[in-house]
């Protein structure tokens, strides 16, 4: 299935929603409809707009680091207009040498971003309203941000199924727009960290974490993220502590969920 | 921006070091395969997760588990890469905290920690 073929056509409203209203929900994502349409495509692209010109700072490195590499142009846009994601795409470049390590980069790839499953299934929520096409064809367009920014939106109450779909599409240009500029500017820029382009893959978590925070509730789970990922960036390669701080939270969460 | 100027004007001189100007839009064969091999399993990471939950029927105590997620993600994104940078770093992110809960404008906060990142290296 080609995940992008979605893009194009978003659903009425409405018209997957209804049959699945499990007996005991209580919950707020259960009482409220969920639409996939064009309004939640807008929205979501607008929104996101201020955090891809963000990221575009980020592709821009990702070209540099792309073209020091030995990518041509092409090769780099075609990274980021079918991988579309960020930490795991400069990783991969960082492995690239002659001859190619060809298991290395495709194993890492898949390693850094494992951490998509459990953002995929934590929008499980809202999106069990909608179609097979709708979720993947939107998944396709999920990264770090985007999801970040269609969480806090669901969670809200909006209803708009598509979000993530608009505001990944935001990304996306900007993304391999940047990349393209980046390759480009590769050769001057030199070192990165000159103009604080390094730092605001860092910025943008923090300001995405202020906005998640959910008071007390949030406390315990994020100091075991925070806990648990810290001492395994020491001890394993890779970036398997973002995989883990996540299930060590959730994991504790469960366990507490009586009291 | 002047840096991009440069590059292409190296480009047009010849003086890039590595390639001629033609390589810059090639298409390796087996570097399209590799990326074509990146983009299958990082596609699978993104559907893999919900496509696991939709055949599951979960539990309250299971959807409050997944419910912290977003939050333990990004701050277990975050700590290692705080961890293993300096005060230039720790006091940009305390800016961007502080701009984002009295703005909650992303990009003022954004532009405020990159700024600040540079200024307080400086310092440092």
């Amino acid at each position: 299935m080609d995940p992008e073929s979605d893009e194009g056509t978003p659903r009425e409203p409405g018209g997957t929603d209804g049959g699945e209203e499990p007996p005991d929900s209580s919950r707020a994502p259960d009482r409220e409809p969920v639409a996939f349409d064009w309004e939640g495509i807008r929205v979501g692209f607008l929104t996101c707009i201020p955090v891809a010109l963000g990221v575009a700072g980020y592709g821009i490195a990702f070209g540099v680091v792309a073209n020091q590499a030995g990518l041509s142009v092409a090769e780099a846009a075609l990274m980021s207009a079918t991988v579309l994601a960020g930490a795991s795409q400069i990783i991969a470049v960082e492995l690239w040498s002659n001859p190619l390590p060809v298991a290395a980069i495709v194993f890492t790839t898949f390693a850094v971003n494992l951490r998509y499953s459990l953002m995929g299934a934590a929008l499980q929520p809202w999106f069990r309203r909608l179609s097979p096409p709708q979720i993947y064809g939107s998944l396709f367009f999920m990264a770090d941000e985007n999801w970040a920014l269609t969480m806090r939106d669901l969670k809200s109450g909006s209803g708009r199924g598509a979000f993530l779909l608009g505001s990944g599409i935001a990304l996306w240009l900007f993304w391999v727009v940047s990349t393209i500029l980046g390759v480009f500017a590769g050769e001057s820029v030199g070192d990165p960290s000159r103009y604080g382009f390094d730092f605001i893959l860092v910025a943008v978590f923090v300001a995405l974490a202020a906005e998640l925070w959910e008071g007390r509730p949030s406390l315990v789970p994020w100091v075991v993220a925070l806990g648990t990922s810290v001492v395994a960036a020491d001890l394993l390669p890779g970036r398997w502590y973002i995989l883990l701080g996540g299930l060590a939270a959730a994991a504790v969460e469960v366990i507490r969920y009586d009291r | 921006m002047t840096g991009e100027g440069l590059a292409l004007e190296s480009l047009l001189d010849g003086t890039l070091p590595s390639e001629p100007l033609l390589a810059t839009f090639s298409l390796d064969p087996l570097v399209v395969a590799v990326i074509l091999a990146m983009t299958a399993v990082t596609v699978l990471t993104k559907i893999g997760g919900i496509w696991l939950v939709r055949r599951v029927e979960l539990s309250e105590r299971l959807e409050a588990g997944l419910n912290v997620l977003p939050g333990a993600i990004v701050i277990a994104v975050l700590g290692p890469e705080l961890a293993a940078g300096g005060p230039a770093e720790w006091g940009a992110a305390g800016l961007v905290l502080v701009v984002m809960w009295r703005t909650e404008s992303i990009l003022l906060a954004l532009c405020t920690g990159v700024v600040a990142v540079v200024a307080f290296r400086g310092l440092v």
